[in-house]
């Protein structure tokens, strides 16, 4: 074997000394001549100006759920949205038809199960006017303290996920810690956390126990500073201010024309809020604001939301000054079931609870649409009665499922990135989009 | 924008003690009484809320008017829904809720679709972009075809789903077929068809695609009906 001395310059590798690139004989030819090899072919397609379709679900973290997106890219941007829904139709509104009023109520929990309590309120005065049924005073303000517990714990949800899908863990243990103290409450109250059935047709399930208040109170007077400390991280970071706005914009003429509800129209401006414009449940005599966004962006989305668990306190805290006292049910015995210690007792009572139970209520013939502010947005219940003991049609209109979709008009033009960022916005729950 | 900011009267209150029937009517339904006359069929006013009967052929105009006017002002569209009755005599009733953010009023519109005649109804979708899945889900539930919808697919049910219009009355609760057979069908679906017609007349991997789906794809068939 021969030896060779190889000169090497003391360059960047790839250029000469003088700086330019330098052109590496790397093969010879049959002569020995050394000659400049020819560039090999790409192994990658050139994929300039060529769309790619990307398939984001039904599995993934970021979707919230089995929500499945289609996207079609072009480099990095998004050029169209194609999603698509219904993994998780279970034909709720069939099986009400099946059902008696009352059985109803426990559906309801499962499809939006963030806000399962509010829509056991909204559904029982939905039935409440197919009956014809005004509830008691004492009703209507636990009815009211339950659907802003269920708002603040839904907007804390919605808070710690967006958090995580944007990139911060922290704000998510705070927001899940105070969230649990919610459902503690609410555990104590109905003995249910998620699925809480905490409504009856002409009342609720049952009254608040002794004591109760007190840890609503506490709960009041602590939980603005947990949102302080959110507000003292988010609001004003870089990092989540970059990554937030400017972001899934709609104009308020959009907005409305598209059917966004609740926060995300409100975010882009228009100050639509059911419990100002077409008040239930005495919100008129409540003092509290309606926030409003001015952009329609995703970061007016997050200021709208936030604002609205302070103003959801305030609601509390007045709610818990003025709870009167007296019955929780009305006083009608063809709705309202004995008390559990007669009907075990007492002959008549057992025959009146047997006959509620297994007749059911009937309302007279009728209709009724009954729309809520959910903490989604106008969550409304759409019954129709042929005065038997089951609904002819049980319509849910879902908040959320008409706000995604939006989706498409949202993201197209964004990057692939910002999507996640702006279907976290929408708060969106699969259970009630599909149902 | 400010709603309510024209609405007569001062704040909303929370309405109490509501007749079964009648009651005052929202000022819309002699609106729109004395604007399409005959097209009106009747007027109802059922817990306090108003019940417009418009003629099926009237409700696209009629809905136009009411969205475009500047004494009504509809502008958010709630729900599209329809209504079948236990009683198969009664005819099936499409149900559109509007409210009128402005005004702050709520219209329930409905239009009774006669016996026999096709399942159709002009869709609402150029006025409001609201009506697309709106739409598109009361067509999956009901086979109510909206006319002028440009993408009427289906929208909870799977393409290829072919078992029927779940919310009919005539549809079993438990689905047309038994849980083996429906299981026969899930296995013997093709588990590379991925993606809808739609989406892959978008993507390049054309010749990758199995022989019946470029096929499909040939014929120019864009919907799994």
């Amino acid at each position: 074997m021969s030896k060779r001395t190889i000169e090497v310059e003391l360059s960047t590798s790839g250029l000469d000394a003088q700086g330019r690139p330098q052109r590496v004989p790397l093969v010879t030819n049959d002569g020995g001549t050394a000659v400049a090899l020819e560039p090999p072919p790409s192994l990658e397609p050139d994929i300039e100006g060529e769309h790619m379709l990307i398939n984001i679900g039904p599995q993934h973290p970021a979707t919230h759920g089995v929500l499945r997106l289609v996207l079609e890219l072009d480099g990095e941007t998004v050029v169209r949205c194609i999603p698509h829904i219904g993994y998780l139709h279970c034909g709720f509104e069939k099986i009400g038809e099946y059902r008696q009023y009352n059985q109803i109520i426990c559906w309801t929990d499962r499809e939006d199960y963030l806000n399962s309590i509010g829509n056991n309120v909204t559904f029982a005065l939905g039935a409440e006017r197919l009956f014809g049924i005004e509830i008691t005073e004492r009703c209507k303000v636990l009815r009211v303290i339950a659907c802003e517990l269920s708002r603040i714990m839904s907007h804390l949800v919605w808070l710690g996920t967006f958090c995580i899908d944007i990139g911060a863990f922290t704000p998510f243990l705070w927001a899940f810690q105070r969230r649990e103290e919610i459902y503690r409450l609410i555990e104590k109250w109905v003995g249910a956390r998620l699925t809480t059935t905490a409504t009856r047709v002409g009342g609720m399930a049952a009254d608040i126990p002794s004591g109760w208040m007190d840890g609503l109170r506490q709960f009041t007077r602590t939980f603005p500073h947990t949102l302080d400390e959110i507000d003292r991280v988010l609001t004003r970071n870089a990092i989540w201010v970059g990554r937030t706005v400017g972001l899934g914009v709609m104009t308020p003429e959009e907005a409305v024309n598209w059917g966004l509800s609740g926060p995300m129209l409100r975010a882009s401006g228009v100050d639509y809020d059911v419990r100002k414009d077409f008040p239930y449940l005495d919100y008129e005599t409540y003092d509290f604001e309606v926030p409003v966004g001015t952009n329609g962006d995703v970061y007016d989305r997050y200021l709208v939301r936030f604002e609205e668990m302070r103003q959801s306190v305030r609601i509390l805290q007045q709610a818990a000054d003025r709870l009167p006292d007296g019955p929780v049910n009305i006083d009608d015995p063809r709705i309202i079931l004995p008390p559990k210690s007669k009907a075990t007792s007492e002959m008549e009572s057992m025959i009146h609870h047997f006959k509620v139970v297994m007749e059911g209520p009937r309302p007279p013939i009728g209709e009724s649409y009954v729309a809520n502010e959910s903490p989604k947005g106008e969550k409304g219940y759409y019954m129709v009665s042929d005065g038997t003991a089951k609904p002819v049609r049980w319509r849910i209109r879902p908040p959320s499922f008409v706000n995604l979709a939006a989706i498409p008009k949202m993201v197209e033009g964004h990057l692939l990135s910002d999507v996640i960022a702006i279907n976290a916005s929408i708060d969106i729950v699969m259970g009630e989009i599909d149902r | 924008m400010q709603t309510g900011s024209s609405a007569p009267g001062g704040p909303p209150v929370t309405q109490k003690n509501l007749p079964h029937r009648g009651g005052e009517a929202n000022p819309s339904a002699r609106a729109l009484q004395n604007k399409y006359a005959s097209g009106i069929k009747r007027v109802e006013v059922i817990w306090g809320e108003t019940v417009v009967y418009i003629e099926p052929g009237l409700v696209h105009d009629a809905i136009r008017w009411l969205h475009d006017d500047p004494q009504q002002r509809y502008d958010f569209l709630s729900d599209v829904t329809a209504v079948e009755y236990r009683d198969a005599e009664v005819p099936i009733e499409v149900v559109w809720h509007l409210r009128s953010l402005p005004y702050r009023r709520f219209l329930r519109i409905k239009a009774q679709i006669p016996k026999g005649a096709p399942l159709e109804i002009e869709s609402v979708y150029d006025i409001y972009r609201a009506a697309d899945w709106l739409e598109r889900e009361c067509y999956d539930m009901f086979g109510i075809r909206f006319r002028g919808h440009p993408d009427l697919r289906r929208l909870l049910m799977w393409e290829s789903y072919k078992e029927g219009f779940p919310l009919r009355k005539d549809f079993p609760l438990r689905g047309r077929f038994s849980r083996s057979e429906q299981l026969r069908q899930a296995l013997a679906q093709n588990p590379e068809a991925r993606y809808s017609m739609e989406e892959l007349s978008i993507a390049d991997a054309f010749a990758e695609l199995p022989e019946d789906m470029r096929e499909r794809l040939n014929k120019g068939e864009r919907t799994g009906e």
